[in-house]
């Protein structure tokens, strides 16, 4: 009996105990993520926190967004270029672009590539912040520290990710159109007449919705990740802050495509 | 009897394995230094995190001037918070703000005074405690002891009633530790804040605080004023005591107030057995005060360690001399009657005209005043009492001015 116990049973009660554990920090981010969305209204208003929180996670991200767009509308403007030329719809080329960039690459690479430049900065800080109690002070000192750390940087995000994702649909329509046009000879009328032929404000919009839910996701994974810091059962000190921004990263990646896909699925 | 401020009863509290405290009772009163000593790991932390709401307790009850904090509404709870100061033990300063945004920042919060308001009262505070022009460093650009006062500074600009201190003292040397002692001991005079110091530092601690309370296996199991600490005969209390206390004082050098009570026993069987004589001396610095106010703590403190190695080296060897305060030195002299400890009284006041207790004079009219009384110790009378005659004014013959 007991070997079998130890045979099955012992895998199912794992694999309850890690579903239930994956269920209540799930839960446990949804309350935090609630808390931080209301204190963003709380008086008095953080104006000068969410500008320079802007400043972090939309300004200072402008070159790697740029740079991140560009290439991509390049790479794809080469590689559609050809695969289309295999059936002569070259001319196709724009309508292609617009619908990967704007509807997909744009809000995703946007999102991934300012979780790597501001998410995982984020959560560092505030895991500093938890583990030499900078938070426990603010509480001593009766500041909400999810409202005076956490809702700042969320409405920051709601604010500048639809941007990025903005400018960087932009430059990468201009770097398909440097492959595309100036270098593979696509006619230069061609390319930006099926461009605006096929960009409909619905699909801008659409990238829109998704880059503000990347937001909402890469925010509340990454400070969630760094403000529990002194929670994580595999390290305290430097090795807990190392742990926090690891996952903040990874997890912050990962839920970004899922949601990505739930809302191609069943929305668009 | 009066309600005490704060009290707590049977507090138990555990982190899934660990249990920290196994039903704590402690009571605070207001106004009074209570601390809280006790070995490394068994929760002194967690006790002050339970007074202030940052630990809630998994059973037990803490009264706030004998009401229940449970049965308080969250908007009283939070007024009662805002009487509340904590100083870490590591002074948890934002790094990445300017010292002076650290300390404006739980009044600039708070939202209810205008911005010159903040700066003037922020400016008051960092004056008090000598932190001049060093409102736009960062915390990481400066020395130890000197966060430590921002750390302060910060706590006290709320004008608070209650301070409680987290080993305010860890990690620094003998004289800054004594600096930051003389600074709680200054400041709770001056300021009236009840203070709640969690400390190592035997018997050094002791100086400053009215109440003491030993925490053990996560229990009180003594509280009382540090002569009621000192003296107990708990084995477990004389254990840690023991264990703890340095075999010489740190700042000065000198014996501790246990080895100087010791001597003076062991004086006091001698004269029953063999009819030897002996005397005390005692030296209170005077003006400490008014050193620490006007040229800072450190300063008041190097002055007292260079005046006790000064009075080391005009005593005898043969003679114990131990800190007994803040401001306070103690010496027992053997086969001294008290006509012989008047003339040693007169000869250290003449030795000290013109003596160099510090380089340079620090404002107009600085002097180290020191008051120096003695007294013969007879029948069996116990040290306090002895003591007691040596700063009664008959005996306070000697005050002397060490000037530059």
């Amino acid at each position: 009996m007991s070997a079998f116990a130890g045979v099955v049973v012992e895998p199912i009660s794992v694999t309850g105990r890690k579903t239930i554990a994956f269920i209540q920090e799930m839960g446990r981010m949804s309350i935090f993520f609630v808390h931080s969305f209301l204190h963003m209204f709380s008086l008095p208003f953080q104006f000068v926190k969410v500008i320079t929180q802007i400043n972090v996670i939309g300004a200072q991200s402008l070159y790697v967004v740029v740079l991140i767009g560009l290439f991509t509308g390049m790479v794809l403007g080469l590689q559609l270029f050809n695969a289309l030329a295999n059936f002569g719809s070259e001319g196709m080329l724009g309508t292609s672009i617009v619908h990967t960039i704007v509807k997909e690459m744009g809000p995703v690479l946007a999102a991934i590539m300012v979780t790597a430049r501001a998410g995982s900065a984020m959560a560092a800080e505030l895991g500093i912040m938890r583990i030499s109690e900078e938070i426990d002070a603010l509480e001593t000192m009766q500041i909400n520290p999810v409202r005076f750390l956490v809702s700042p940087r969320l409405a920051a995000a709601i604010i500048s990710f639809p941007l990025l994702t903005a400018l960087f649909d932009v430059v990468a329509l201009a770097g398909a159109y440097l492959t595309g046009c100036k270098l593979k000879g696509l006619n230069d009328a061609t390319y930006w007449y099926t461009v605006e032929n096929s960009l409909v404000m619905e699909d801008v919009n659409g990238g829109f919705i998704k880059a503000i839910t990347f937001a909402v996701i890469v925010i509340t994974v990454c400070c969630y990740q760094g403000y529990t810091t002194h929670m994580r059962p595999n390290g305290f000190g430097a090795k807990g802050v190392s742990n926090s921004t690891t996952s903040a990263v990874v997890m912050s990646c990962v839920l970004i495509l899922m949601a990505d896909f739930v809302l191609t699925a069943f929305i668009w | 009897m009066t309600t005490p401020l704060i009290e707590m009863k049977n507090v138990v509290k555990s982190f899934g394995q660990h249990h920290i405290l196994r039903g704590a009772s402690l009571t605070i009163e207001k106004g009074q230094v209570t601390t809280v000593i006790g070995k490394s790991g068994e929760g002194k932390s967690v006790l002050l995190k339970h007074i202030i709401g940052l630990m809630e307790p998994d059973s037990g009850q803490i009264l706030f001037e004998g009401r229940e904090l449970d049965t308080m509404k969250k908007a009283e709870r939070k007024k009662l918070r805002g009487r509340f100061s904590y100083v870490f033990q590591n002074t948890a300063l934002f790094d990445s703000m300017t010292v002076y945004e650290n300390v404006a920042l739980p009044l600039k919060e708070k939202g209810d005074l205008s911005k010159q308001e903040v700066k003037e009262r922020v400016a008051l505070r960092m004056d008090q405690l000598d932190l001049h022009e060093i409102g736009e460093k960062y915390p990481s650009q400066l020395s130890g002891g000197m966060k430590k006062r921002v750390a302060l500074a910060r706590a006290l600009v709320t004008n608070p009633e209650i301070v409680l201190f987290d080993e305010p003292t860890t990690g620094l040397d003998p004289i800054r530790k004594n600096a930051v002692h003389s600074m709680i001991s200054d400041y709770q005079k001056r300021f009236g804040f009840t203070a709640i110091v969690v400390s190592h530092e035997i018997p050094d601690v002791f100086f400053i605080s009215q109440k003491v309370a030993m925490l053990d296996e996560g229990m009180i199991l003594m509280q009382g004023s540090p002569q009621e600490i000192q003296q107990s005969k708990d084995p477990l209390v004389q254990g840690f005591l023991r264990g703890v206390e340095a075999n010489h004082d740190e700042l000065t050098g000198l014996g501790t107030p246990t080895q100087l009570e010791k001597r003076f026993e062991q004086e006091m069987e001698l004269q029953k057995q063999h009819d030897s004589k002996f005397s005390l001396l005692v030296f209170t610095v005077e003006n400490l005060e008014e050193i620490n106010e006007k040229v800072g703590h450190m300063a008041g403190q190097t002055m007292v360690k260079n005046f006790a190695t000064w009075l080391q080296q005009h005593l005898r060897p043969s003679d114990t001399c131990s800190r007994y305060g803040l401001t306070k030195i103690l010496a027992v002299l053997p086969n001294t009657t008290r006509k012989d400890a008047q003339k040693v009284c007169s000869k250290l006041a003449r030795a000290a005209r013109g003596e160099k207790i510090t380089e340079e004079e620090l404002y107009p009219g600085f002097c180290f005043s020191v008051s120096a009384g003695f007294a013969e110790a007879t029948d069996d009378s116990p040290i306090d009492a002895v003591l007691a005659a040596a700063e009664s004014r008959e005996n306070m013959l000697y005050a002397f001015r060490i000037t530059k």
